[in-house]
């Protein structure tokens, strides 16, 4: 049954994606791509059910392999992707009735739209090291002419500093990945099995120490620059704040997490092999660094969604330094942070994209009192800061404070930069927001509904994870945290 | 000895791979550049042949027809092609400060054989050595692209980069497996055709192919 799922997951978006190459311009496109990311949806909920209940599988002559901590990226992948491609069927009808868009660039958006979400997938998938990698260019790829969709000159600017930045930033986790093959060739001899990251990992004692420090080095580099770790992080604002909004919350919630996960798997590799925590500390420095200066570059933010963007800096730096401290508990805390993050972000994406409708602006001076006009755009956009600047009840509340009382037991140190930097940001974007929902308002009533049902869904996600996490989930989590090590 | 004849013949193709490099490093005409980088193709596909002959690896026959097709003509004739219908065949960059560069990059040689000096110890028979030159190339090409300040010549420049990635999987690996060598072709063809469009959306935005303009987004 496994392999049926995991084969309807990935070929409904490819599928999905050649549809909407063929039908994209037609009038019920928008229906289209959310009935594919839905069955897509449909997909991970099968086959997470099926992972969580018999463990660890490798599928297709091992080229896939899929246990309970991909899994849990893939079913967040695949809602996320569902509940954006709802957001984006008004959003983007509002843009086109704005004159912003033309039905030529909407066509190029739903079908990059499925493509991007098939190699995410791909790419978290996979158990072959070197399509990770190809996965993860391809991601690339399928999202930079929609970074630049609106050919603006900003736009084309952000979206060439993403296709030069990242690519470096990937050609880098290729040598990574060619040193990986090389210390592997030498244990379990020439040909495809050498790059199975389930072969490596039951060899992982015997890879070459020299080489795989090289290879991680190159590998955290390279990833990195995709999850947008400082000092590789340059392009993440730019792109993040110039194309539509739907590709931000993708890009934001979904995208930086699967660079991760490939950062992880490279991980468990080195840890084994050389013994000693140093892919760890590499990761908290990493961490502690983007954490900080994505927390001081808060306070000089003029537009709305660079903010948002450097925001998603900082908390993929707090949940790089918690997967670097390692331990059942840190990377518990770590796959909660990431789940959180990914619904709070997108859900503050599509309100921030509904208001920047509104007022017709990104600058946050011109956007004031969407209280007033938009009683739901407001709230949305209110709570969502709330939950993720760390309020409780949310759960982005729970996740910090088991980072923050992780990082107080095994290294002291870290408490006064993670507790400093989380009251800077919060300080920062509470400013910001509070006089952007509050006071008198600018705003002009919006020529379709707004899709807000996504937004307030998301959010009573996050805030059921913070007040009760369910015992299946919570199991889940563990077992895959444990598998992390 | 038939071995040792073709691995000197590899070490001789690397050597001329890294000049290659630094004559791309310092060229001013785009068209040369261009050249340059299909007689880089043109050395891989000779090196892969090679080390396919030498250790009896069939699979790097067709990845060394695949750098021939792709990286030899395919991708040249798309560059030629695009300069003449950008009109920026004569174009000329100017570079500042080509002896410093040049010194900047043999630093970069030095330091790339230094990181490679432990890995090289454990490559037996054809490998030794060729990591360091391989890295070297992929460092040079990343300085390359700092220096560079056309929206074409960066893109060369990023497709040395991957020249240089891909001699360093064929020397020190023979060769990644396939599936994923023709996924890395894929990727490449595909990021190809998007620069494509990109030199035209550019041109069109903002007048020329120069990325100076494109330095506006900043934190304020």
């Amino acid at each position: 049954m496994i392999d049926l799922y995991l084969l309807a997951l990935l070929l409904i978006p490819l599928f999905g994606g050649g549809m909407l190459a063929v039908f994209g311009s037609r009038p019920w496109a928008a229906e289209l791509n959310s009935v594919m990311s839905f069955c897509t949806f449909a997909a991970s909920v099968m086959l997470t059910l099926q992972v969580v209940a018999s463990g660890p599988q490798v599928v297709f002559g091992e080229q896939f392999f899929i246990d309970q901590f991909n899994v849990f990226l893939v079913a967040l992948t695949a809602f996320v992707a569902f509940t954006t491609s709802l957001f984006s069927r008004p959003y983007m009808r509002i843009e086109q009735h704005h004159g912003k868009l033309s039905t030529a660039m909407l066509h190029l958006y739903y079908s990059m739209y499925q493509l991007f979400t098939f190699t995410m997938l791909l790419g978290l998938t996979s158990n072959n090291l070197g399509i990770i990698w190809v996965a993860m260019e391809a991601a690339t790829l399928t999202t930079v002419l929609l970074v630049s969709l609106y050919r603006t000159p900003a736009s084309l600017e952000a979206a060439w500093k993403y296709f030069i930045l990242c690519g470096v930033g990937i050609a880098l986790a290729l040598f990574g990945t060619i040193l990986m093959y090389f210390a592997a060739e030498r244990v379990l001899g020439e040909g495809g099995t050498a790059l199975l990251w389930t072969h490596l990992n039951a060899v992982k004692g015997e890879l070459e120490p020299t080489v795989l420090k090289l290879a991680f080095i190159f590998l955290l580099v390279g990833y990195g620059t995709k999850i947008g770790l400082v000092p590789l992080h340059s392009w993440l604002p730019d792109a993040h704040a110039e194309g539509p909004t739907p590709v931000s919350a993708v890009l934001s919630g979904l995208l930086l997490n699967v660079a991760l996960n490939a950062v992880m798997r490279s991980k468990v590799l080195v840890d084994g092999s050389l013994g000693t925590h140093f892919a760890g500390d590499l990761m908290m420095g990493f961490g502690l660094l983007s954490l900080l200066v994505a927390a001081l570059s808060l306070y000089r933010q003029k537009d709305i969604k660079r903010m948002f963007a450097y925001s998603s800096i900082e908390h993929m730096g707090l949940i790089t330094f918690a997967f670097g401290m390692g331990g059942p508990v840190a990377t518990f805390a770590g796959m909660l942070h990431m789940t959180v993050h990914s619904l709070t972000k997108s859900a503050i994406f599509f309100a921030v994209g509904h208001a920047v409708q509104k007022v017709g602006t990104q600058q946050m001076e011109h956007i004031r009192g969407l209280l007033q006009v938009s009683p739901t755009v407001g709230w949305g956009l209110a709570l969502g800061t709330f939950a993720i600047l760390g309020m409780p009840p949310f759960g982005v509340f729970a996740s910090e404070f088991l980072i923050v009382t992780t990082a107080m037991h095994e290294y002291p140190w870290t408490t006064p930069i993670l507790l400093i930097s989380l009251g800077i940001a919060f300080a920062a974007i509470f400013g910001k927001v509070q006089p952007m929902v509050f006071g008198e308002s600018t705003a002009k009533p919006l020529p379709h509904p707004p899709a807000l049902i996504p937004v307030f869904l998301h959010l009573l996600l996050v805030l059921v994870l913070g007040l009760y996490m369910p015992p299946y989930l919570a199991d889940w989590y563990r077992q895959a945290a444990a598998l992390m090590g | 000895m038939p071995i040792s004849y073709t691995l000197q013949f590899v070490n001789l193709l690397a050597a001329l791979l890294l000049l290659v490099v630094f004559a791309m490093l310092t060229q001013r005409r785009i068209l040369s550049m261009i050249n340059l980088f299909a007689w880089q193709g043109f050395l891989l596909t000779l090196s892969t042949a090679i080390v396919a002959y030498s250790t009896n690896q069939h699979h790097l026959y067709y990845s060394a027809g695949l750098t021939l097709v792709l990286k030899v003509l395919l991708l040249p004739w798309l560059l030629h092609r695009l300069m003449r219908k950008l009109n920026v065949r004569w174009d000329v960059e100017t570079l500042i400060n080509i002896p410093t560069t040049m010194l900047v990059g043999i630093a970069l040689v030095i330091f790339a054989f230094n990181l490679a000096a432990p890995i090289s110890q454990l490559a037996e028979g054809i490998t030794r050595g060729l990591i360091g030159i391989a890295l070297a190339g992929v460092l040079l090409s990343l300085l390359m692209m700092l220096t560079r300040r056309k929206a074409v010549t960066q893109v060369v420049a990023f497709l040395a980069l991957e020249n240089s990635l891909f001699f360093a999987a064929t020397s020190a690996t023979h060769g990644m497996p396939l599936v994923v060598e023709f996924g890395i072709a894929l990727d490449v063809l595909v990021a190809s055709f998007i620069f494509g469009i990109f030199f035209f959306q550019i041109r069109e935005t903002f007048d020329s192919l120069d990325i100076s303009n494109m330095e506006r987004l900043k934190d304020d």
